[in-house]
């Protein structure tokens, strides 16, 4: 049984163009972000009363910390953009307007992500505080 | 004169109950944690910015409005988490039978508040409150 139309199959177009690929990406980064999130608060518990800056610096320098926060901020980057995705998707109903917001959400995310990786490298690479 | 008995549209009989409740907080839940990213990045660039910029940063992670936001992105992150591994479990097929729905409901309803007042206990001094 197809769940294509006759008009989509003419014109080439998917039932659900790109969704099981969203759909599941959204599954796999949540399942990631359970281990990251969890892991994430411990650490932060573990810096203590105001996150002192050596702290933080001594934290990163630790290549399972480092690797880890690089896994965070890229895997919540992600998650967050296809969640809000879905989010405008469902409240915006013009197309432009749907459009334009989608593309500036992900510039927004993917600048954020690359500064947040920036930073972490910088902080593991640099010097112990 | 009575009015006549019309189809009304999905949205007009949908009945407000817990399920939709939950629903929809997943939804606000996950909206502020996206906020809430933005200030994890802007801590991470401010500690590889040196000392100097890195306390300036907590003065400002530690101001009243910022505050509000990760105190309510405690709770987001613990609602949100929990709720998150109902959705998991949902899809993977298991779950959906009313009583049991309506358990786990509860569980991640009140889960989140036990969490969030466990996390504010362990981390209210690192969210700005002691710096």
């Amino acid at each position: 049984m197809s769940l294509r139309s006759p008009l989509g199959r003419v014109l080439g177009l998917g039932s659900a163009k790109g969704g099981s690929g969203h759909w599941y990406s959204q599954r796999v980064t949540a399942v990631a972000l359970v281990i990251l999130g969890c892991w994430f608060i411990a650490s932060l518990a573990l810096l203590g009363a105001g996150a002192p800056y050596a702290a933080v610096v001594g934290w990163l320098h630790s290549p399972f910390s480092a690797v880890m926060a690089l896994l965070l901020v890229a895997v919540a980057a992600y998650h967050a953009q296809l969640g809000l995705q879905v989010v405008l998707e469902d409240y915006i109903s013009d197309k432009g307007t749907r459009l334009v917001v989608l593309v500036a959400l992900k510039f927004a995310l993917v600048v954020a992500a690359l500064i947040g990786l920036l930073a972490v490298l910088r902080i593991a690479f640099g010097a112990q505080a | 004169m009575a009015q006549p008995e019309r189809p009304l549209s999905p949205f007009m009989q949908y009945r407000w109950q817990y399920t939709n409740t939950l629903s929809i907080l997943h939804r606000i839940t996950g909206i502020l944690l996206s906020l809430c990213f933005f200030v994890l990045v802007y801590w991470l660039a401010a500690a590889a910015s040196g000392p100097e910029r890195y306390s300036a940063a907590l003065a400002t992670i530690g101001s009243p409005l910022v505050r509000l936001l990760l105190i309510g992105g405690l709770f987001s992150f613990s609602y949100h988490l929990l709720n998150g591994i109902r959705h998991l479990f949902w899809d993977a097929g298991y779950g959906f039978e009313l009583p049991i729905a309506r358990k786990t409901g509860w569980a991640a309803a009140i889960g989140a508040v036990v969490l969030t007042a466990v996390l504010w206990i362990v981390l209210g001094a690192s969210l700005g409150g002691a710096a």
